[in-house]
């Protein structure tokens, strides 16, 4: 009897030991490629020059214009989602009615349950027609098309994840704002906001984390050209949009063309896992528990 | 998982019938239309078309990885080498004529004409961060920024330009959009005001409504010339019109039905690259292929399936 | 202006404010939904459905599409859920104490923040090359699996959790093993929970595009794939392929496929939902 016991427990151990060989194949294939990739292309250059052209005849390995086609695109989509997702947490928090917020959070959660391929969908066809409407010199492919519908798709992660941190702020520290004669405005921002700041950074973390590793909607209506920009209304190319580009070409495997796809993803997870981090040291250090 | 690596191991060859072909965007369509012509009266057979490019279908038909690749300029002697390298005996047969169309947006009412010079100095190396505006290259034309739109380095229709117009084969300004996919190319354009690309005249043909070609003044003539079906037929649209061709190798065509496909695909060559909106080889130039396609089946019997 | 006021008025305009940001994403919703099931309602009848993509538009149609994507959720549930399950059992009830368990933690943790596209390169190169299944539906499968495993396993643990205690201790007092008490009370008093996020995973996995394209799905497939091994392509890619076609009327084929893909997806989520609605109200002790 204890010998079948032991036996289950060892067999469910292993179960959980694959997520151990999910980590370590990632690390390993990332690691393994890239290091053939650093001993043709010196670091420095991967991080100074400010070209990426490694398709073309005059190679350049400069990561910097994927960066900021990343960036610019994950600016934008913050600059969107985070004012917007704030405001509708609070708001259902403190102002709306108990019913209305429990009908409108799962609706707006229906908003990041949509495939990220149909938003791409509607960028091209919808939103950059639009937006040419008011901004005529905007391209056909750009990052401002981009980049705000990957915010409006990530508004349900910080406007959910924050209204169940300023949910889970105590009755107590509300009735006594309120009890001194605070408006619900002030009593959101002077009391409950900064109590719940924790939770409410956490949920901006991801989002941004989300907004970085996002790969559909920029392909479909970011364009394709690596473009080191701050202008938004330019094509620009992202870490994940290369590595589809170049995976639906198939270079050939082996080649430092195929290797520059794991240099981005080595880039690219290096990113997210640090702030994946960052967000678990707040949620740690700053948790606040209440009695 | 003991399962997993059951099907890991299972054989592949006892499956329907298959060809792969990959190759070149620009002579996708043809390659697709056949296909789909084919497989309607041979339903047993599978045939699937990707688009990695000229270059990049060659690289895959070397080390063969597929039965036929799509080339929208002739093999080079790297490629070629490649192919004996790995014992890859293969034949290659036109299949029709296609021009590159150089466009713009239809309501770009001030780029009419090109000549090889302009195209020259918008496209070469040098250019990049230096010609961004249109009156760069004509003093009349806007001040505006140009948005180029071009095929990717595994692109025949790339080389090809970039030969006939930079004079070196791959030789081009590397900040534009690239595509190896011509869709893309053809919402970028039709998309953008300020747009200026260039890709096969059939995607030109299919999308007449969205964008608008550029005449390219004929070097020799000295006349403007549209890209169509007539002017690359009648070769007074040039240096922009050029074959397009299929490789297959050896070893495929000792599959019955491969060698069915690309009997398939030069008899009916003429009316599907037309019914796409490329140009189909004259009637001498067809037989021709017919003749050198007749010349091998009789020389290389089928081998039976193992 | 009075201080009280003026205040009263910051109140009022956030008040607005919250309404406008709040009706914003509504609409943008409506908006959304709107748009794509007009352009693409009509396009929807037996044909689209039954039909190999051509270059036709009108002939064109999501048969292939349409199994791969159901060999892929059939495959990537068959292999993440006794996988998931299991991990969320051992790491909930058996690795309370020892540090493997801790570690297990925050891998897992970690991996949930992995972006997709990353795990569709671990895909390529260890179960495309090293083992050689190639761009098949296996691949792409195995490749989800890892990708969803992480939320398997955590919604397997919140489900294990909410179960009480005394019910545990009940069966031990009765002098089950431990396994016995598993399997026979705990398991099966959190399977309502357990599915709920085993739908969720799935949901998510046949939405999923950039991992599939790296592994290698391919574009044009005009076949139904009949094994594992096949090569293949999934709605979202069949999506992907059609928005790149400057045709209207592939515009048309994409928002019908996407109608289709997102019926898919809700009718998942709603069941989803249904059950946990069912399963909270079932759990009072």
């Amino acid at each position: 009897m204890r010998r079948k016991e032991k036996f289950i427990e060892a067999l469910l151990a292993l179960c959980a030991g694959i997520s151990v060989f999910t980590t370590v194949g990632i690390l390993y294939v990332l690691v393994s490629e890239s290091y053939g990739f650093f001993a043709t292309v010196p670091l420095s250059e991967f991080l100074t020059d400010d070209q990426w052209t490694p398709l073309f005849a005059d190679q350049h390995f400069g990561i910097m214009p994927l960066v900021a086609g990343t960036l610019l695109t994950t600016v934008i989509a913050i600059a969107l989602a985070l004012p917007v997702g704030l405001t509708i947490a609070i708001y259902l928090n403190e102002y709306a009615h108990p019913k209305l917020r429990k009908s409108v959070k799962p609706a707006l959660e229906v908003l990041a349950a949509i495939p990220t391929v149909v938003y791409g969908y509607f960028a091209l066809t919808v939103v950059t027609p639009f937006l040419q409407q008011i901004f005529p010199e905007l391209a056909g492919f750009s990052a401002l098309s981009a980049g705000l519908v990957m915010g409006v798709m990530i508004i349900p992660i910080i406007s959910s994840l924050s209204e169940d941190a300023l949910f889970a702020v105590p009755k107590s520290l509300r009735e006594a704002s309120y009890g001194m004669g605070a408006t619900p405005f002030q009593t959101s921002f002077k009391v409950l906001v900064p109590a719940a700041s924790s939770g409410i950074i956490v949920s901006v973390i991801l989002a941004i984390s989300r907004a970085v590793g996002e790969t559909m909607i920029v392909a479909i209506a970011a364009g394709q050209q690596p473009n080191l920009t701050a202008n938004p209304f330019v094509p620009i190319e992202t870490i994940t949009t290369y590595i589809v580009q170049v995976s639906t070409g198939d270079v050939e495997r082996g080649s430092l063309e195929y290797k520059t796809i794991f240099a981005a993803g080595i880039t690219l997870f290096i990113f997210t896992f640090i702030l994946n981090n960052i967000s678990f040291w707040i949620k740690k250090k700053f948790l606040q528990k209440y009695e | 998982m003991l399962s997993i690596s059951f099907f890991a191991c299972s054989d592949k060859k006892g499956g329907p019938p298959s060809i792969s072909i990959d190759g070149s965007s620009t002579v996708f369509p043809v390659s697709e239309a056949v296909a789909e012509e084919f497989m309607a009266v041979n339903p047993n057979v599978r045939v699937t078309v990707g688009e990695s490019g000229t270059g990049g279908g060659f690289s895959k038909f070397s080390n063969g990885k597929i039965d036929i690749n799509d080339a929208s300029r002739p093999i080079k002697s790297k490629e070629d080498s490649a192919c004996k390298a790995n014992n890859i005996a293969y034949e290659s047969f036109m299949v029709a004529y296609d021009g590159m169309a150089i466009v713009v947006h239809p309501s770009n009412t001030w780029c009419n004409d090109i000549t090889v010079e302009e195209l020259k100095r918008l496209w070469e190396p040098s250019a990049r961060d230096s010609i961004m505006t249109w009156n760069q290259i004509r003093s009349d034309w806007p001040v505006e920024q140009i948005r180029l739109f071009g095929p990717g380095t595994q692109s025949g229709t790339f080389d090809y330009f970039t030969e006939a117009i930079v004079g070196t084969a791959k030789e081009c300004r590397t900040d534009y959009t690239a595509s190896e996919d011509d869709n893309v190319l053809v919402q970028g354009v039709a998309a953008d005001k300020n747009a200026f690309g260039y890709f096969g005249l059939a995607y030109y043909n299919n999308n007449k409504d969205k964008i608008k070609a550029v005449a390219v003044i004929n070097p020799k003539s000295a006349t403007p010339v549209l890209p169509s079906i007539e002017t690359v037929k009648n070769k007074s649209y040039s240096p922009l019109s050029r074959p397009l061709f299929i490789y297959v190798t050896d070893l495929a065509l000792e599959r019955q039905e491969v060698r069915d496909f690309i009997q398939f695909y030069i008899d009916n060559c003429a009316k599907l690259s037309e019914s796409v909106g490329y140009v189909s080889l004259s009637v001498e130039e067809l037989s021709i292929e017919e003749a050198k396609l007749a010349k091998f089946l009789e020389a290389h019997p089928v081998k039976t399936a193992q | 202006m009075s201080e009280v006021n003026w205040n009263r008025i910051k109140d009022r305009s956030f008040k607005y404010f919250g309404i406008g940001c709040t009706v914003f994403g509504l609409s943008v919703l409506v908006v959304f939904l709107l748009s794509i099931i007009i352009q693409g309602v009509a396009r929807i009848d037996w044909d689209f459905i039954t039909s190999m993509p051509s270059r036709f538009a009108e002939k064109a149609g999501i048969l292939p599409a349409l199994i791969g994507t159901l060999w892929i959720l059939v495959l990537t549930a068959a292999i993440s859920i006794p996988i998931g399950v299991a991990s969320g059992v051992y790491l909930e009830e058996y690795g309370k104490k020892n540090r493997f368990a801790k570690f297990l933690e925050i891998n897992i943790a970690n991996l949930a923040g992995v972006p997709s596209i990353i795990y569709g390169l671990l895909g390529l190169e260890i179960f495309g090359r090293i083992m050689a299944m190639g761009g098949s539906i296996l691949a792409g499968s195995c490749t989800l699996a890892l990708l969803i495993l992480p939320v398997v396993i955590v919604s397997t643990r919140e489900a294990i959790k909410a179960v009480p205690d005394t019910l545990r201790q009940a069966s031990y007092g009765l002098g089950a093993s431990k396994w016995q008490t598993l399997s026979r009370q705990v398991i099966p008093a959190s399977a309502g929970g357990i599915v709920t996020g085993i739908i969720l995973a799935i949901s998510r996995a046949i939405g999923e595009t950039a991992p599939l394209i790296v592994v290698g799905a391919l574009v044009f497939v005009p076949f139904v794939p009949s094994g594992p091994m096949d090569q293949f392509t999934v709605l979202p890619i069949q999506i992907f392929n059609w928005v790149s076609r400057p045709e209207k009327e592939f515009g048309v084929n994409a928002a019908a496929a996407i109608i289709i893909l997102l019926l898919v997806t809700f009718v998942m989520n709603g069941i989803a939902l249904y059950l946990r609605n069912r399963w909270q109200k079932k759990i009072k002790w």
